[in-house]
């Protein structure tokens, strides 16, 4: 099929009147790539950490996600348990080798179980660790990989998403260029999500009901100060 | 699918007189106009940000080839194969021969505008390959034999009691005395029913609304979580976009996010956006082995460097149907093609011809709704003039529509005889109208009067009465200047 790429390119080049010297288009694509130049960054989210965490819970429960403060993240696994219990859900969760979650006291939950590794479709509740936040809309950043298997965030009834509160941005861009840090330029995991309250569906008459086939609740739990 | 854009004005009829299909259009007018507007309301700098979508746009349409280069570069880097494709056939044979040599028996797919422009679902139904659509709306109306109504409300023409009757018929493994009065059931069932499918399927194809140049990344923007399912399950994820979803970068895809979900359903960001990047890593437990990405062209680039050019901004958003008064009188299906609304109107001349389209562009009252809402600032009705004209320079219309605009431009083109020939006539029709006001019959005017009376005129000509207005004016700014004078 390499004939029809040249010939759509050809086409492309002859629609836009193109013939001979590229050097300045070239110059111009390769500059854009390289700098990523940020637009215009809206000022809802630009705030001190404090009020921008705030923002960050503000936001994801005006989509109907629910929230927990913690202030350190041995608390996680009581509000993981208390999450559980509030829901009248078994006392278990799924997780995969996320090494913050790995360092938390769950064997303190006496009568927690854990299974560990992607999701199964039976499973009712996962927790996973979310690379971060942005306040801007409320919204949740996870990457895929053993750590925090993608399954996790899509299969359960109930997915439990912990992040740090220091690793809440105000912006998009901000943790674009933390991805870029973490994994290099130009170079992505396989998936990075982007989670915005629970999965839901408007498609009967217009009627917005949560649940559709990603999780039906969506839990935040935020562990620490900015 | 077949096309019925030719019929538009017996589609147009057949819609009108359609019961369900107007109560069902109620919810396109009333959920969708009020949510946007608070969504961009509470943005202050919503407005800067659609020029700033429009100029990203713009300026990866003068390099769109260069970055399709990049980005098939990136594509294949991170382990992914791209496959170009001229038209939909093309497009449609690269799909099944993946689908062959993985021996695929059920593919899941998420909803994908680009899948239903090539026709792929009946296309892999011949050759035995069955497509499971698995967003709500697109599952609704597969089960009935349908195509989308609307570009992000594929099901907004069906009404709960019709789900509810289909689920019966389709659904003959459940109890047929169970309750589905609420659509939470209906959705609860719809949920359990798929997740098997999730797990059976060979291959996952989703569309795409982004493919990012500087990562080789595709992106999906959805809400029910289905898109998501469909490609972290199955072996294979294939990736069907047309080529003008290139985004340079990161970046640039977060200002166009930020217009994209709150001009569609008054969201400020959809729920699930998701970045997929090649194949599955080493060590990672989920997530697809292959990842292609079928490469769309169909036409679009033949509309660079023409009138059309701007319309290949469009991020596929449904506002400017969302606030058409005429898709709002006869919906989704009457334009007799996959794409509806003003953005098909444009569209779909480019695509299958303005011969097989013409009426679509005529359906417009050119009220500018659709431009003043579209986020990328695509100028809808400039466009659907432009098609106007090719339509009539082809001459595609009928030829009493041609003999009367030729008629009307003779006179038009003699202001004296123009002016003259309208005051006699305003003045008749005002004096034979003058005893009812009104006329519920008149020789030529048929079209008008067979459904409304059309208002007698009283008074002058507008011309006449603009001309007396200025003149008013004019000598009102005079007496003013010369009393400002006066006291000074």
């Amino acid at each position: 099929m390499s004939d029809a790429k040249a010939s759509i390119l050809a086409r492309m080049r002859s629609a836009m009147g193109r013939k001979g010297d590229e050097t300045v288009r070239r110059a111009a694509v390769a500059d854009r790539l390289q700098r990523a130049p940020r637009g215009l960054i809206p000022a809802r989210g630009q705030l001190a950490p404090t009020a921008r965490v705030a923002l960050f819970c503000e936001m994801a429960e005006k989509v109907q996600a629910s929230i927990a403060r913690v202030a350190s993240p041995a608390e996680v696994p009581q509000a993981v348990t208390d999450y559980l219990k509030s829901k009248n859900l078994p006392a278990r969760v799924r997780f995969g080798e996320d090494a913050r979650l790995a360092e938390m006291p769950w064997a303190a939950q006496a009568n927690l179980e854990i299974d560990r590794g992607r999701a199964e479709n039976a499973d009712l509740a996962t927790v996973s660790h979310a690379f971060g936040g942005i306040a801007e809309t409320g919204t949740l950043m996870l990457t895929s990989g053993p750590d925090n298997p993608t399954t996790l965030n899509f299969l359960p009834e109930h997915h439990i998403v912990v992040v740090s509160a220091a690793d809440i941005a105000g912006d998009y861009e901000s943790l674009w260029e933390r991805i870029r840090g973490r994994f290099g330029k130009g170079t992505m995991p396989r998936t990075v999500n982007m989670i915005t309250g629970p999965s839901r569906s408007a498609d009967i008459e217009q009627t917005l009901l949560l649940g559709a086939h990603g999780p039906r609740a969506l839990h935040i739990v935020v562990v620490g100060e900015a | 699918m077949q096309i019925t854009s030719p019929q538009f004005k017996a589609n147009a009829r057949h819609a009108l007189d359609d019961a369900p299909l107007q109560r069902a259009l109620g919810h396109v007018r009333s959920g969708f106009i009020t949510k946007r507007a608070t969504a961009a309301a509470a943005l202050p700098e919503f407005e800067q940000l659609r020029d700033n979508a429009r100029d990203i746009k713009d300026h990866v349409l003068a390099h769109l080839d260069l970055y399709l280069e990049a980005y098939a570069e990136k594509v294949e880097a991170a382990g992914g194969t791209v496959h170009w494709a001229e038209t939909a056939e093309d497009a449609r044979r690269i799909i099944l021969d993946i689908c062959r040599k993985r021996g695929a028996r059920t593919v899941t797919k998420g909803k994908s505008m680009i899948t239903e422009e090539i026709g792929l679902n009946a296309f892999l139904d011949e050759h035995s390959v069955a497509p499971v659509e698995t967003d709500l709306g697109e599952y609704i109306i597969q089960l009935r034999g349908e195509h989308p109504s609307h570009i992000i409300a594929p099901a907004v023409h069906v009404n709960k009691d019709q789900v509810e009757a289909d689920f019966r018929r389709v659904h003959t493994h459940l109890d047929p005395n169970r309750n589905l009065e609420e659509p939470t059931t209906l959705l609860g069932e719809a949920r359990a029913v798929l997740r098997d499918k999730y797990f059976q399927a060979d291959i996952g194809i989703t569309g795409a609304n982004f493919l990012v140049a500087e990562t080789g990344s595709s992106i999906i923007v959805t809400n029910e979580g289905n898109g998501d399912l469909t490609q972290i399950l199955p072996k294979t994820h294939v990736v069907v976009a047309s080529i003008e979803k290139i985004v340079p970068t990161l970046e640039d895809v977060s200002q166009i996010l930020r217009v994209l979900a709150r001009s569609a359903t008054g969201q400020d960001m959809s729920v699930y956006t998701t970045v997929s990047t090649g194949p599955k890593r080493a060590g990672d437990p989920d997530g697809p082995e292959e990842y292609h990405v079928v490469l769309l062209d169909n036409g679009r680039s033949a509309m660079l460097g023409t009138e059309f050019q701007d319309m290949l901004r469009c991020i596929r958003c449904g506002a400017c149907m969302n606030h058409c008064p005429v898709y709002h009188a006869v919906g989704g299906h009457a334009y007799g093609w996959v794409y509806p609304g003003p953005m098909g109107a444009v569209l779909t001349p480019s695509l299958i011809g303005v011969d097989q389209s013409g009426h679509l562009p005529n359906a417009s009252t050119f009220c500018g709704r659709c431009e003043s809402v579209c986020p990328m600032r695509i100028p809808l009705p400039k466009m659907m003039r432009h098609w106007r004209e090719r339509e009539f320079s082809r001459n595609l219309n009928p030829a009493t529509a041609r003999y009367g605009l030729a008629l009307w431009a003779f006179f038009a083109k003699r202001p004296a005889l123009y002016q003259g020939l309208t005051r006699l006539a305003m003045g008749a029709l005002g004096l034979i109208g003058r005893g009812r006001g009104r006329f519920s019959f008149l020789p030529l005017a048929g079209g008008w009067t067979r459904h409304r009376d059309l208002p007698a005129p009283q008074g002058g000509t507008f011309q006449a009465q603009w001309a007396k207005a200025r003149g008013a004016k004019a000598k009102d700014m005079r007496s003013k200047s010369a009393s400002g004078r006066a006291s000074a």
